[in-house]
C-alpha cells in the first residue's frame, strides 16, 4: 500500500468510527441502531488491520481479527437477538429529542479536538492525529448512554464508548500489550452478555418496559 | 510459590462449588480456602516488611508490602462473608427461595470474585490489574440480583451500566499513561539520549508499575493530567466516590448481606488502591497538587453527599450503603495529603473500615433473616429484644462512628492531623463538620433500632454461636489494633513507602 493510500484509509475507516456513533444518535429504530454499531465495529477491525499491516505488527493483527470477531460479529448479533424478541421496538422517547442531541453531538466533537489536543503534539503521526475522533465517538456515545430509555439503546451507548476508547488505543499506541487487549475485549463480551441476560429477565418478569418505569429504588 | 498458593486457593473453592451438588461443607470448604488466604496473607506481610518484594510467574505477580496489606484485607473480608454464607443460603433453600443451582453458582461467583480483587492486588501490570477489576464487575452483577427480584434487578442494571462505563474510563486512563510511557521524554528538549534507559518501547513490560515508577519524571504532563483526570473518575466509579456514586447505596441494599459486606468493605478499596498505584507514578510527572486537587474535589463532594442524604434514610443497608460513601471520601481526601502518615492512616482506614463494615453489614443480614424487615422504623428495641445480636450492631455502630477504642479512631485522627500538616486544614475542617452531621444522623438511627420501646417482650430464637464467633472477633481485632498498633505499624510504613516519593 502506497503512503498516501494508507494515510486515506486510515482517515475514512476512523471518520467511518464516528459517523456510526452518529448515526446511532439519529435514528429511532433499536434495529438500525443495532446494525449501525456492527459496521462501527468493522470500521474499527478496519483501523486496527490497516495499522498492522503498515507497521508489520503481528500482536495487532491478532487484535483486528478479535475485533472483528467480537465487536462486528457476535455482540451486534447479540443485541440483534434481544430486538428480534420485541418487534417493531422504537426509541420513544428520549430523554433530550434528536435534534438537539445532534447539534449537542457537534459540541461534543469540538470539545473533543480542544481536549485531545495534547495527544497530537507529543507525537506527530498520521495515526496519532486521529486520536480526538475516539474522544469525540466517547463523548457521543456517553450523551447517548445517558439520555436514552431503552435497555439495548444504553447497552448501544455503552459499546460506542467501548469502540472509542479501542480506537484511541489503536491510534495512540497502536495498541495495548496483548493480554490486556484479550482481558478487554474478552470483558466487553461478558459485559455486553450480562446485560443481554438481565434485559431479557427484566423482560419476561416486567413486560417490554422502558428503563425509566423502574424507579423503586431513590432517595 | 507464595503468590500461587494465595490466588489458588479461592479459584479451587470455586471449582469444588461448580463440580459438585451444593452442600453446606461446600460453603464450609470455601470459608476454610479464604481462611488459608487470610494465613498466606500474613506470612506474606511479614516476608515484605522486612524483604524484598515477592514475583512470579515471569514477572507478571508481584507483591511488596502494598499488595501484601491488601492480600489480608480481602482475606479478612472474604473469610467473614464467607463464614457467613452457608447459612445465609441454607436459610433461603429452607424457605424455597434460592434453589441448590443457585446455592452453588453464588459460591462459584464469590469466589471468583475474591479470586479477581486478589488478582488486582498482586498484579504487576497496571493492564491485568485493569483487566482483574472490570472482572469483578462481572461476577458480581449477579451476585448483586441474586435474589432477582425487581429491585435487584434494577440494582444490578444500574450497577454494570454505571461501573462498565466508568472502568471504561479507567482503560482510557490506563492507555494514556501508556501512550506517555511509550514516548517517554520526546517533550525534553534536550533529546532521548539522556533516558533511552528508561525507554520502554519493547511493550510488554512498559505497563509495569515499577517501571513507570521509575520512569515517572520523564513522562508528558499534558497527556499524564488528561489520563489522572480519567483514572480519578473511572476508579472513583467503582470506589463509590461522587459524582459517579448512585449506584453503590441501591447495589449494596439489594445484594444479600455477604455480598453487600465483601463489596463495600473490600471491593471499594481494591480500587481505590488501583489510584494509589497511579497517584505515584502521576505525581512523580506532576507534582503532587494535581492529583491533590482531583481527591479533594471528589473526596470532600462524596462527603457532601453522604451527610445530606444520611439524614433521611429508612432503610438499614441502604444508610450503610452511604455510610459507605462516607468513608471512602475520607480515604480519598487522606490520599489527597499523600504523606507516608496519611497513606499509612488511608491504609489502617481501609483495614478498619473493612472489618466494621463487614461486621454490621453481616448483622443487618442476621436482623433482616430474623426480623423480615431492613425498614429501620419496623426495628425497634433489637438490643432488649435480640441482645447479642443488637450489641453486636451497636458496638459495631459505634466503632463506624469512629469513636475509641476502635482503629477508626487513630486513621481519622492521623488523616485529620496529616490534612492539616500539608495545608489542607480547610478541606478536613469541611470533613468533619460533614463527620458530626453523620455523627447525629446515624446516632439517631442507632438509638431508634438499638433502645427504642423497652416494654416489647424478647423476641424468640437466639442468634447462632457460628454468626457471633467471627462478628465479635473482628470488633475485637479493629478494637485491639487501634489500642496498640501492633502488629501493624511496620507493614503499614512498610507499604506506605512503596507508594510516597
Amino acid at each position: 500500500m502506497s503512503r498516501t493510500g494508507y494515510v486515506e484509509v486510515l482517515d475514512l475507516a476512523a471518520g467511518a468510527v464516528l459517523v456510526c456513533a452518529v448515526v446511532a444518535l439519529w435514528r429511532r429504530d433499536l434495529r438500525a441502531i443495532v446494525s449501525v454499531l456492527g459496521l462501527q465495529g468493522f470500521a474499527l477491525a478496519a483501523v486496527a488491520g490497516v495499522l498492522a499491516s503498515h507497521e508489520h505488527d503481528v500482536g495487532l493483527g491478532v487484535t483486528a481479527v478479535i475485533v472483528f470477531v467480537a465487536k462486528a460479529l457476535v455482540i451486534p448479533s447479540l443485541l440483534a437477538r434481544v430486538v428480534r424478541r420485541d418487534p417493531g421496538s422504537r426509541e420513544t422517547a428520549p430523554l433530550v429529542n434528536v435534534p438537539s442531541s445532534l447539534v449537542a453531538a457537534a459540541v461534543l466533537v469540538v470539545l473533543a479536538y480542544l481536549a485531545s489536543g495534547r495527544l497530537t503534539t507529543l507525537f506527530p503521526s498520521a495515526a496519532t492525529r486521529l486520536a480526538p475522533i475516539g474522544v469525540a465517538t466517547v463523548l457521543v456515545g456517553f450523551l447517548l448512554l445517558v439520555t436514552r430509555r431503552k435497555a439495548v439503546s444504553q447497552i448501544v451507548g455503552l459499546l460506542l464508548v467501548d469502540n472509542g476508547i479501542a480506537l484511541v488505543t489503536f491510534v495512540l499506541t497502536a495498541g495495548v500489550p496483548l493480554v490486556v487487549e484479550l482481558g478487554e475485549s474478552l470483558d466487553v463480551l461478558l459485559v455486553v452478555v450480562v446485560l443481554r441476560v438481565l434485559a431479557t429477565t427484566m423482560r419476561t418478569r416486567l413486560g417490554p418496559v422502558d428503563l425509566d418505569q423502574l424507579r423503586e429504588l431513590h432517595d | 510459590m507464595l503468590l500461587y498458593a494465595i490466588l489458588a486457593m479461592p479459584l479451587a473453592a470455586g471449582a469444588i462449588a461448580a463440580l459438585v451438588p451444593w452442600r453446606r461443607w461446600v460453603g464450609w470448604a470455601a470459608t476454610c480456602a479464604n481462611g488459608a488466604v487470610l494465613g498466606f496473607g500474613i506470612a506474606l506481610s511479614v516476608k515484605t516488611t522486612h524483604g524484598r518484594p515477592l514475583a512470579a510467574l515471569n514477572g507478571t505477580l508481584r507483591a511488596d508490602a502494598m499488595s501484601s496489606f491488601m492480600v489480608v484485607v480481602i482475606a479478612t473480608g472474604a473469610m467473614l462473608a464467607a463464614w457467613q454464607s452457608p447459612r445465609y443460603l441454607s436459610a433461603e433453600i429452607e424457605r424455597g427461595e434460592c434453589s441448590l443451582r443457585h446455592a452453588a453458582l453464588y459460591t462459584t461467583l464469590v469466589q471468583a470474585f475474591v479470586t479477581c480483587m486478589l488478582a488486582a492486588v498482586l498484579a504487576a501490570s497496571l493492564g491485568v490489574m485493569w483487566v482483574a477489576i472490570e472482572a469483578t464487575t462481572i461476577a458480581t452483577t449477579f451476585l448483586v440480583g441474586h435474589r432477582g427480584s425487581d429491585k435487584s434487578l434494577e440494582a444490578s442494571w444500574k450497577y454494570v451500566v454505571i461501573c462498565s462505563v466508568g472502568i471504561a474510563l479507567a482503560f482510557l486512563g490506563t492507555v494514556l499513561v501508556y501512550f506517555a510511557a511509550l514516548h517517554v521524554g520526546s517533550h525534553i528538549a534536550s533529546g532521548p539520549g539522556a533516558i533511552a534507559g528508561t525507554s520502554g518501547a519493547s511493550g510488554a513490560r512498559t505497563l509495569d508499575w515499577t517501571s513507570l515508577m521509575t520512569a515517572s519524571h520523564h513522562l508528558d504532563p499534558g497527556v499524564m493530567r488528561l489520563a489522572m483526570a480519567l483514572l480519578v473518575l473511572g476508579y472513583g466509579t467503582k470506589v463509590g466516590l461522587a459524582p459517579m456514586h448512585s449506584w453503590l447505596p441501591d447495589a449494596h441494599s439489594q445484594a444479600p448481606a455477604p455480598i453487600s459486606a465483601l463489596m463495600s468493605g473490600v471491593l471499594l478499596s481494591v480500587a481505590f488502591y488501583a489510584l494509589l498505584r497511579f497517584k505515584a507514578i502521576a505525581d512523580g510527572a506532576l507534582g503532587v497538587g494535581y492529583t491533590r486537587t482531583l481527591l479533594v474535589v471528589v473526596g470532600l463532594a462524596s462527603l457532601v453527599v453522604a451527610a445530606s442524604l444520611l439524614l433521611s434514610q429508612k432503610d438499614l443497608k441502604r444508610m450503610l450503603g452511604y455510610s459507605s460513601l462516607e468513608h471512602m471520601g475520607l480515604i480519598a481526601l487522606g490520599a489527597a495529603a499523600g504523606s507516608s502518615l496519611a497513606i499509612a492512616a488511608v491504609l489502617l482506614h481501609i483495614l478498619g473500615h473493612g472489618l466494621v463494615k463487614s461486621v454490621l453489614f453481616l448483622s443487618s443480614g442476621e436482623i433482616l433473616l430474623a426480623e423480615g424487615t431492613s425498614e429501620m422504623a419496623n426495628l425497634p428495641a433489637l438490643l432488649s429484644r435480640r441482645p447479642v445480636l443488637g450489641g453486636i450492631f451497636g458496638v459495631g455502630l459505634v466503632a463506624l462512628l469512629g469513636l475509641p477504642p476502635f482503629s477508626l479512631f487513630v486513621s481519622e485522627l492521623n488523616m485529620i492531623r496529616a490534612e492539616i500538616a500539608v495545608g489542607l486544614g480547610w478541606a478536613a475542617a469541611i470533613s468533619v463538620i460533614c463527620m458530626a452531621v453523620i455523627f447525629v444522623a446515624m446516632t439517631g438511627y442507632g438509638r431508634q433500632l438499638l433502645l427504642g420501646d423497652r416494654h416489647l417482650p424478647a423476641s424468640q430464637g437466639t442468634t447462632a454461636r457460628s454468626v457471633t464467633i467471627p462478628l465479635v472477633s473482628a470488633l475485637a481485632a479493629c478494637a485491639v489494633v487501634g489500642v496498640s498498633a501492633w502488629p501493624l505499624q511496620q507493614l503499614l510504613h512498610a507499604a506506605a513507602r512503596a507508594v510516597v516519593r
